[in-house]
C-alpha cells in the first residue's frame, strides 16, 4: 500500500488518543521509542509477544529513517495512537522530513538473495509488514511516513 | 542509557556456548561475531547461541549473525540457536536463518543435538 507523491494529510484515525515523541538520529535512540510502545501496549493489555512484534517493527522503521532518510532536521517524529472502543489497537506513525524513496521500486528481499547472493540488508520494510497487521507507506520529496497498526 | 548487548562464552569440550543479554543491533552483532570467530579459530566444531535474555534483534544484527553462519558453514562447523522469543524466532524464519541454522527451544536440547560433552 505504498503511496508516492504529496505529503499525506491527517490520518483517518486522528481522533484517537495519542502520544507524540521526537527522537534524534543517533545510535540506539530507537530503543527510547520502543519504551513508549511497550508502556502503551501494557496499558491496553496487549500480549507480551505482540508488544515484542510492535517494538521490532518500530525499531526497523526508525533505523530505516536513520540510515536512508538523510533528514535536514536530524529528527524522526513518532506518534502513537490507541484506538477502538476498548483500546483494541495500537497505531504508530513514524515520519521523517528526509529525501524520501520509491516505495514501489524497492526489490523484495528473500533468503535466497541473502544467502546465495550475499545481499543481507534491505529486510526492514519486509519485517515491518510481516509483524504488523496494517502498514501504509507514503514517501515523496517531503519525506516518508510509515503508518502501522497492531490489533490486540 | 545503554542497551548494549553483553555476550559471554563458555566451552563445553569442542562446543562453544554463547549467552547474550540485551539488544542485538550492529554493535551487539559485531561483539557476537568477534567471539564466534575467536572460538572457531580455537577449534570449536559447534556454536550454541542462547538468546534467552535478548528480546530484540534488529535486521542489522541478524545480517551479522548471517555472516557468522556463513563463516561457520565454511569451516564445516555447526550453529544452533536456542531460547528465542516468538518474535525473534519468527524474524529468523522470515530472513531464512532457520533454513541454515538449527533452532531449539532450550539450551539442553541444543547441546544434546550438537553432541556437547559435559
Amino acid at each position: 500500500m505504498a503511496q508516492q507523491g504529496p505529503a499525506p494529510t491527517e490520518p483517518a484515525t486522528a481522533a484517537a488518543p495519542e502520544v507524540s515523541l521526537t527522537i534524534p538520529v543517533a545510535p540506539e535512540m530507537e530503543i527510547v521509542a520502543t519504551a513508549q510502545a511497550e508502556a502503551l501496549g501494557e496499558y491496553m493489555d496487549m500480549s507480551r509477544d505482540k508488544i515484542d512484534e510492535v517494538k521490532l517493527a518500530l525499531v526497523e522503521a526508525c533505523i530505516n529513517a536513520f540510515e536512508h532518510a538523510h533528514t535536514e532536521d536530524n529528527q524522526v517524529h513518532i506518534t502513537f495512537r490507541v484506538g477502538g472502543s476498548a483500546g483494541e489497537w495500537l497505531e504508530i506513525e513514524v515520519r521523517d522530513r528526509g529525501r524520501g524513496f520509491d516505495a514501489e521500486g524497492i526489490e523484495s528481499p528473500s533468503p535466497q538473495k541473502t544467502f546465495e547472493e550475499r545481499r543481507r540488508r534491505g529486510w526492514g520494510l519486509h519485517i515491518i509488514k510481516s509483524l504488523m497487521d496494517v502498514v501504509e507507506i507514503a514517501s515523496g520529496d517531503w519525506g516518508t511516513r510509515i503508518l502501522m497498526r497492531k490489533y490486540k | 542509557m545503554s542497551e548494549t548487548c553483553k555476550v559471554s562464552v563458555e566451552r563445553r569440550g569442542d562446543v562453544a556456548v554463547f549467552w547474550t543479554d540485551g539488544y542485538i543491533n550492529n554493535q551487539g552483532g559485531e561483539e557476537i561475531a568477534k567471539e564466534a570467530y575467536a572460538e572457531l579459530d580455537r577449534g570449536a566444531r559447534a556454536l550454541v547461541m542462547n538468546l534467552g535474555k535478548t528480546r530484540i534483534v534488529n535486521s542489522i544484527g541478524i545480517s551479522i549473525l548471517i555472516e557468522v553462519l556463513e563463516k561457520v558453514m565454511e569451516r564445516k562447523a555447526v550453529l544452533a540457536f536456542c531460547g528465542l522469543t516468538p518474535t525473534i524466532d519468527k524474524t529468523f524464519r522470515i530472513m531464512g536463518l532457520a533454513q541454515y541454522a538449527a533452532i531449539y527451544p532450550t539450551e539442553n536440547e541444543a547441546l544434546q543435538a550438537v553432541g556437547a560433552t559435559a
